[in-house]
């Protein structure tokens, strides 16, 4: 443990020690490029009155229910299409054209839609997130070996049976893999909505931090939402390394 | 000898939309005694798994019909040529799973299970994944797995096809001996004339495609077969006769 933190703690040390040197002797002014020292009095400031806590939350809160929904219909839609050919060609047509638009350009459009609240995000975030999860299903159903639904057959097995005990656990290596993208992608999706019009979240403090010459508070946003695309990436392995241990090559 | 388990009557099968018309089996008829080990031998393209497929319930026949006396759907034990383990389920999770599909009781299934992998000679695997395991391992697992809802019928599907000559060989002592201790019908297919003469009861000779019984042999060797029965004079002639009577 000790050992595989050493080069990254290393690294970060190298890194903030760049930063504040630029910082210092570059003559770049402080509103351009703040220290590290200016951006943690920031955070701590935005910690200490609330305001960080609470516009992470809205911005988490509409990733995860974006999430939800994009990861919900996706599976299921994904699945239909992958059990019948016919459907796929019907729709397949209007899925990929609909990854064609930009969902910054339709971001306002939902805004003005819905609101400004954490509805319109919610759904630009499940936007974001369907595709790859969608495609990842269909993939990953599909490759379900043949010769395990034979052997179901052979068993008089249920529909429902099949689905749980044979295609829900192949198809999940690949599913998760959709999902990893899925949940990186969902945090882009928030903060493009609240870029657009939004009275809270992180994308919120971005806009304002960018108003006001307040680079320091533009910096400490940028680092919330690296922190909680990581913690989601991780959330997504931790369920890898939980349900696909019989894949890892040890 | 015992009544007759399975009747097969006029079964034919064509593959209408696949392959334009591939007639894979031609008005096929026979019968399985109870407890009859009974293999299928013919070239590859011989339309022998198809008639474990139609008798498996997997596809249906386009005429001819084929008969159990148990009932209408007998319970059917399958093993493949590869041994279609699911990789995220333990041995004993996979051995488990015709139990799990029919609902058995986990007490029950629990028991059950011991008593086969101690048949198949798989104890200290029970929590092994598919990926630790030997091709023959692999292979008695997916016996064990045809076996533990005790089935009225078992169809093997050339089990061993995908194993060394030194497994395959260990393995038909293995199925020699699990078949004595189990009674089960068995119909097997396979393209290795001393692997039908070492288990079956009878050999059933097909010809190319379109599939048809061109013999039905008797296999009168003495049980149990141990490996040097390759050497007894009715062993050379049986297979002389199989092996002329394949083309």
């Amino acid at each position: 443990m000790y050992k595989r933190l050493l080069p990254i703690v290393f690294s970060a040390f190298v890194f903030l020690l760049a930063w504040s040197l630029a910082a210092r002797y570059s003559g770049i002014p402080n509103f351009i490029l703040p220290s590290p020292l200016s951006v943690w009095a920031r955070f701590l400031r935005a910690v200490n009155d609330g305001s960080l806590a609470y516009h992470t939350g809205i911005t988490l809160s509409e990733i995860v229910l974006g999430l939800i929904a994009g990861v919900t219909i996706a599976t299921i839609l994904g699945y239909l299409l992958a059990k019948s050919r016919s459907l796929e060609k019907i729709l397949s047509p209007y899925i990929v054209a609909s990854q064609a638009i930009p969902v910054v350009a339709i971001a306002p459009l939902l805004i003005i839609w819905l609101g400004d609240g954490i509805l319109s995000k919610a759904i630009i975030c499940a936007l974001i997130v369907f595709f790859p999860v969608l495609v990842n299903t269909i993939v990953g159903v599909r490759a379900v070996p043949a010769a395990l639904y034979d052997l179901m057959n052979s068993l008089h097995a249920s529909r429902a049976q099949i689905l749980w005990k044979v295609e829900a656990p192949a198809s999940l290596p690949v599913f998760l893999g959709g999902m990893r993208v899925g949940a990186t992608l969902s945090v882009i999706g928030a903060i493009v909505g609240e870029l657009v019009d939004a009275q809270s979240g992180l994308g919120f403090l971005l806009r304002v931090g960018d108003f006001q010459y307040d680079t320091p508070m533009v910096f400490v946003a940028v680092f919330t939402l690296i922190a909680l695309a990581l913690m989601l990436y991780g959330i997504v392995r931790m369920l890898e390394n939980k349900f696909l241990k019989w894949q890892n090559i040890s | 000898m015992s009544a007759s388990i399975l009747t097969v009557r006029g079964l034919s099968v064509v593959f209408s939309t696949e392959n334009n018309g591939l007639h894979a089996l031609d008005s096929v008829s026979f019968d399985v005694n109870s407890r009859e080990f009974v293999c299928v031998l013919g070239p590859s393209g011989s339309g022998k798994t198809t008639l474990l497929r139609v008798l498996a319930g997997l596809i249906p026949p386009t005429s001819g019909s084929f008969t159990f006396s148990g009932g209408e759907q007998p319970s059917i034990g399958m093993v493949f040529q590869q041994a279609t383990l699911m990789p995220w389920r333990t041995v004993t999770e996979n051995i488990g799973l015709p139990l799990e599909v029919g609902k058995v009781n986990q007490a029950v299934a629990r028991e059950k299970i011991r008593d086969l992998i101690e048949l198949v000679g798989l104890q200290g695997f029970e929590d092994s994944l598919p990926r630790d395991l030997s091709g023959g391992m692999a292979q008695r697992v997916a016996i064990a797995r045809a076996l533990i809802h005790d089935p009225d019928l078992l169809l093997l599907d050339e089990p061993f096809a995908s194993l060394d000559a030194m497994t395959r060989e260990r393995m038909w002592m293995e199925l020699s001996r699990i078949w004595q201790a189990r009674q089960k019908t068995v119909v097997m297919v396979t393209h290795s004339i001393n692997e039908s003469l070492f288990l079956a009861d009878r050999v059933l000779v097909f010809t190319q495609r379109p599939g048809k019984i061109k013999m039905d042999m008797e296999v009168d060797l003495p049980r149990p077969r141990e490996d040097d029965i390759r050497y007894l004079a009715r062993f050379g002639e049986l297979a002389r006769q199989l092996r002329a009577t394949i083309e």
